[in-house]
């Protein structure tokens, strides 16, 4: 890991209405880290997500991506960034390379690199046997896979994934969570969000719990440990956002 | 503009043609449907189908501009494809000019077939230039006039809905079949407010001869229109990503 930061944010804040979703939020990721934004639902996670790959607009506060900023030099940013969505969104009529291929001309991937990409990517994610059959008959591990995939078609030096094993099964979440360190030993920066804790203590070098739109804390998941006297993220997280009556109320009931 | 919006452009309109207008559903709404309705007319009345031809190419304009729109706006943005377009190195005005050159190619298509049709099957001779100069700013318009219907709502059928009302709206009191000038007064005045009378007018100039400037003051409105229809459609779209 360098320690040259890439992803910067200061006071970042998001207003939906007048509802607060984001709420000056501070936080600087260093090229080739592994982050993961934690919360529960509702956080504000998938808000910062957005700010970040500029589908949505910051109401307050600054962010940078490779020190571009994100409010007026947004286009320049996506340029070095690859987005997995929460929901795979790519297009069900179009088959897996196709897609891929499409990504590739919008990301302005060399003609002649376009198709060695896509097959390389397909083989990668183990969907090659299928690049020819349309998105919408792959099963939701598939398409999370070929979405990832797509994320990927321009070799992006960050990448942001939302909720990343939402809805897999055990083999699917598994074989993600592997990429993901492989992408890291590759040297690209990950920023994930996630409500698996233990998830985020397996992949993640730094966390940030974001509750109700806030950082309530942001260190390594041993140093968190460390300073809370717990044994797991899991029990950190419940000492931080608070929650620990609650928990302790629902295990007396039981 | 920028050459990363150019290419992203150029290959929305290529994604698109190839995924949603190159259809049957949407040919035989382009192109099947206003030959239909114009038919209807002519067997009604046989003399006058040279008299039908200008507002056959109207009419295949404003269908086959508008026939997949609601598919390629409202559908992307239910299963938040065209939200996967926006994370891509495009701004949002360039992935709505690049939904609305998509009904401009298919426009322009169903057009030069209609227009080839109507020269070799019914012997018209229309002026060229003039053709030209009314046929593509139509094309803009009423792709940017389905574009502002479409991000206006949120579901596929709400927007065929409402793309519907004007779609028929103009076809009777734009001079399509009926003239304007046998309207009563108070239709002639609204007329003036709907884009298809001046494409209507100007395809009219372009098959009967006839001034130039007549058929450049059709385009310039047409031109007007498409600025009031793609900015507000621009603004809306964008609030939808706020």
């Amino acid at each position: 890991m360098s320690s040259e930061i890439i992803i910067q944010a200061s006071g970042l804040t998001k207003f939906y209405q007048k509802n607060l979703a984001v709420d000056h939020i501070n936080f600087a990721v260093a090229k080739g880290e592994v982050f993961g934004l934690l919360g529960p639902n509702g956080a504000g996670k998938t808000t910062t997500i957005r700010m970040f790959t500029g589908l949505s607009k910051p109401s307050a506060g600054k962010a940078f991506i490779f020190g571009f900023d994100i409010d007026s030099e947004i286009v320049e940013a996506k340029k070095h960034i690859g987005v997995v969505p929460e929901i795979s969104n790519l297009y069900d009529e179009l088959s897996a390379i196709d897609n891929l291929l499409f990504m590739a001309q919008l990301y302005g991937v060399p003609r002649s690199e376009r198709r060695r990409r896509a097959e390389e990517l397909l083989k990668i994610f183990r969907l090659y046997e299928r690049k020819d059959s349309p998105f919408r008959t792959f099963s939701r591990g598939m398409k999370r896979a070929l979405t990832t995939a797509a994320a990927l078609i321009h070799n992006p030096e960050i990448l942001f994934l939302d909720e990343p094993t939402i809805g897999l099964d055990v083999v699917a979440a598994r074989s993600l969570r592997n990429l993901i360190t492989n992408l890291r030993q590759q040297g690209i920066t990950i920023f994930l969000t996630t409500h698996y804790l233990e998830e985020a203590d397996l992949l993640c070098d730094r966390v940030a719990i974001l509750v109700k739109g806030r950082i309530l804390a942001i260190d390594t998941p041993q140093a968190l440990k460390a300073k809370t006297d717990k044994k797991s993220l899991e029990e950190v997280f419940i000492k931080i956002t608070g929650l620990e009556p609650e928990v302790l109320a629902i295990e007396k009931g039981r | 503009m920028g050459r990363d919006n150019l290419r992203a452009i150029y290959y929305i309109v290529l994604k698109d043609m190839r995924t949603y207008y190159l259809k049957p559903p949407s040919v035989s709404w382009g192109i099947v449907f206003p030959i239909a309705w114009i038919l209807a007319f002519y067997l009604r009345n046989p003399q006058n189908f040279e008299e039908l031809v200008p507002g056959l190419i109207a009419m295949t304009i404003l269908f086959s501009t508008t026939a997949a729109e609601a598919v390629v706006i409202n559908f992307e943005l239910r299963l938040g494809s065209l939200e996967r377009l926006l994370l891509a190195p495009i701004n949002l005005p360039s992935v709505l000019l690049g939904k609305v050159l998509g009904g401009v190619t298919f426009g322009l298509m169903m057009t030069i077939v209609v227009t080839i049709g109507s020269v070799i099957i019914l012997g018209a001779h229309p002026n060229f230039l003039y053709l030209i100069l009314i046929a593509i700013p139509s094309l803009f318009t009423f792709s940017s006039l389905g574009a502002l219907l479409c991000v206006s709502v949120r579901e596929v059928f709400e927007a065929q809905t409402l793309l519907n009302l004007p779609r028929f709206i103009m076809i009777f009191l734009c001079g399509v079949i009926y003239p304007i000038r046998a309207m009563p007064a108070g239709l002639r005045f609204f007329v003036h407010f709907m884009p298809l009378t001046y494409t209507v007018d100007g395809l009219r100039g372009s098959f009967s001869g006839g001034p130039i400037n007549a058929v450049l003051i059709d385009t310039l409105f047409l031109i007007g229109f498409f600025i009031l229809f793609i900015l507000p459609a621009v603004k809306l779209l964008a609030k939808r990503f706020e």
